[in-house]
């Protein structure tokens, strides 16, 4: 990373700070000098968008921080105390909340981008590994996150949640009893929640060190999926992507503040302004809607185990798509087949989506269970094959190339100054 | 270039549908009509008459069994509320009595309430308000808008995103309170239960028809039937439940005349920048 600096400190300080930690060379070479495919469309935008999502939420989780208090008997007031009494709490619980679900747009976005140009294939598949890790530590997090309130569906989703880990073999029982710190969903459920909650988004940020680590070691990917060859396909990160990111983050920002601002409690459920009673069952259990599809997933195998293991499956064997995917052709663009499975693939997770907040009963379970075996045959038997079936389009001798095809209508001229830049 | 448009169509119906999946709710068929509110929209902001009124009929109908517990005194002379004057708060807290103490004697003991008080509720607990009740537990209002809703269903939840509507809780209390209706023919309605045409948990209702015209006397030439009763308190309940609503508009309008000013810039920066360079 810092080797793609040729920074040359020329103040007395930064000669002295870079011979003892060269952290200016460091940065320089990451995020300034960093040689980045020219050809990046604003799919890859979603890599910043995440990590100011993930800033904005730990900046404002702080401050909430100072203001909750994780006590089953005074949890849901202190939420309301921060949304009445506290100067900006609503402003600050609200873009709290929605910004959970704007993390998850954006990492689903940013998820079948890699999906799409094939970004989890050699050599970037530690990257990709990372990356799946990070959606772990994410889907936990939020879960966490959500029991923090204390309404009728923090504690429900969180007793849902919770007992499925009892459908472990032999030590299930145990381990449930061990997550709750009891007998129930109860006070040491809610204080260890809370405090994991802090503990887990620290760790994301570490494992988004190494995920960007992995991909700057590599190069990033880019839509034509081929290496760039010679320095007329890179630009510099700064100023051209940083300016580009910017721009990306700020009208994602106006999605942001839509729902923020104007509909704040629409993706919430209106059963979370109930306080938490665990006598009163709601009438359906319904999580967050990020988590719809592998709760669609999880209600489709009639077998409690079955399920669990089939809904951790779902994300499971992201980790070994780079071994799945036999084709060498890396980006979706040059694969006719791939293209068309791929949004079929899409198709699939937003109908499992719809389901899993759909009663668990016909026709919808039925529908659940044919797309939950379409979702892992895209992963076991598509993929697989694809690589042996489809004849890809031959692909472009470099990105300088892939960009004059894509026939953007530019003068020759304008070509020429650019390949002089 | 295509391709590009394409997904990015794609991606857009992705997203409204993904994001809008959680609105549905437990309901069933029950339809909710929708009303005009004047909180509703990106400029709404409350009619202090109507919250003023909306209080009225709070004092004199709900209170006695609702509760308000998260409101305090000081709240009803807030920005953005029904606006009293902080004398006229004052006046309207002293005229509640709250628990103190314990005093230097060790024994509690009962005072008028101050400004910095919150609504004492009507009854000391949950069994307490059940025995009082024939076994119903009468809910506080402090949220009660915000935590009732009819389910929108598809596609509806989608075009919400669009046309910011939010008011299905004030709208869902309305129809409640106006949806009382003889018994129906060939249909048992338990003892102590009420049919209500809008009630989400099954059309029977614990709760008598609270309003009836004329049972709350407005000063202001304001009609006084059930139907502006019901739309006065909803809208209380709203404020109740959101004292900050107003706030939260005015403040997001700023912030979106702001971000689309500065992305209109970036992007224009990003043009200039990127001019020379084919992509």
């Amino acid at each position: 990373m810092a080797g793609h600096s040729n920074y040359v400190p020329q103040s007395a300080g930064a000669k002295w700070l870079e011979s003892r930690l060269p952290v200016i060379s460091l940065v320089r070479g990451s995020f300034v000098d960093f040689p980045t495919p020219k050809n990046l469309n604003y799919w890859w935008t979603f890599g910043g968008i995440l990590f100011f999502v993930l800033i904005a939420q730990l900046i404002t989780g702080i401050v909430l921080a100072m203001h909750y208090t994780p006590n089953t008997g005074l949890a849901f007031d202190s939420v309301e105390h921060i949304m009445r009494d506290v100067n900006f709490g609503w402003m600050l619980r609200y873009l709290h909340a929605n910004g959970a679900s704007m993390f998850f747009i954006a990492v689903y976005i940013h998820i079948f981008r890699g999906l799409y140009y094939g970004s989890y294939k050699a050599p970037r598949e530690i990257s990709w590994i990372l990356g799946v890790i990070i959606f772990l530590i994410m889907m936990g997090t939020a879960f966490m996150g959500y029991v923090l309130p204390w309404g009728q569906m923090s504690f429900w989703g969180a007793t849902v949640i919770t007992n499925l880990f009892s459908a472990i073999p032999l030590v299930g029982e145990e381990i449930r009893t061990w997550l709750w710190g009891g007998f129930a969903v109860d006070n040491p459920t809610l204080n260890r929640f809370f405090s994991l909650h802090y503990l887990l988004p620290f760790m994301i940020f570490g494992v988004v060190i190494l995920h960007v680590w992995a991909f700057h070691t590599t190069g990033n990917n880019n839509p034509s999926g081929v290496q760039p060859k010679t320095k007329q396909d890179t630009i510099p990160f700064h100023p051209y992507y940083t300016v580009k990111d910017l721009f990306a983050i700020i009208v994602f920002m106006i999605l942001f503040a839509w729902f923020a601002f104007y509909l704040p409690n629409y993706m919430g459920h209106p059963d979370n302004y109930i306080e938490a009673n665990p006598l009163v069952t709601p009438a359906h259990i319904v999580p967050e809607w990020y988590f719809l599809p592998f709760y669609a997933i999880l209600r489709a195998v009639p077998d409690k185990l079955g399920g669990v293991v089939a809904m951790f499956g779902a994300i499971a064997i992201l980790f070994v798509l780079p071994w799945l995917d036999t084709s060498k052709v890396r980006s979706g663009a040059y694969r006719p087949l791939f293209k068309q499975f791929f949004w079929i693939f899409v198709l699939d997770c937003i109908i499992l989506g719809y389901l899993g907040a759909k009663p668990a009963e016909p026709p919808y379970v039925l529908i659940a269970q044919i797309c939950t075996v379409y979702y892992f045959a895209h992963f076991l038997v598509i993929l697989p094959l694809l690589g042996f079936l489809e004849k890809p389009r031959p692909l472009p001798a470099s990105i300088s190339e892939a960009v004059l095809k894509g026939g953007s209508g530019k003068p020759a001229a304008a070509v020429a100054a650019s390949e002089t830049n | 270039m295509s391709t590009m448009i394409k997904m990015v169509r794609s991606f857009a119906a992705v997203a409204a549908i993904a994001i809008a999946t959680p609105a549905l709710s437990a309901g069933g068929e029950v339809h909710i009509d929708r009303q005009q509110w004047s909180f509703a929209g990106p400029f709404g902001v409350f009619d202090r008459a109507q919250l003023q009124r909306g209080f009225k009929v709070y004092q004199e109908v709900c209170q006695a069994c609702h509760g308000l517990r998260q409101v305090a005194f000081r709240n009803l002379a807030d920005n953005g509320g029904p606006s009293f004057s902080e004398d006229a708060a004052k006046q309207i807290a002293s005229d509640y009595t709250v628990v103190d103490g314990p005093n230097d004697d060790g024994e509690m003991y009962d005072r008028p309430a101050i400004l910095a008080d919150r609504f004492p509720s009507p009854f000391p607990n949950e069994q307490a308000a059940r025995a009082a009740n024939g076994g119903a537990y009468p809910p506080d209002f402090s949220l009660l808008a915000k935590a009732r809703a009819a389910e929108r269903g598809f596609p509806w939840f989608v075009f919400d995103i669009f046309t910011q509507y939010q008011e299905t809780g004030p709208d869902y209390i309305y129809s409640l309170l106006t949806g009382y209706e003889e018994d129906p023919e060939g249909i048992e309605v338990p003892a102590g239960q009420y049919y209500n045409h809008s009630f989400l948990a099954g059309k029977f209702i614990s709760m008598a028809p609270p309003l009836y015209d004329d049972a709350v006397e407005y000063t202001d030439g304001t009609l006084m039937t059930v139907d502006q009763y019901a739309k006065d308190v909803s809208a209380f309940m709203m404020w109740a439940a959101e004292p900050h609503l107003e706030e939260r508009k005015k403040i997001g309008f700023r912030v979106m005349v702001f971000l689309i000013f500065f992305a209109a810039l970036l992007y224009f920066t990003k043009k200039k920048l990127w001019r020379n360079v084919e992509h």
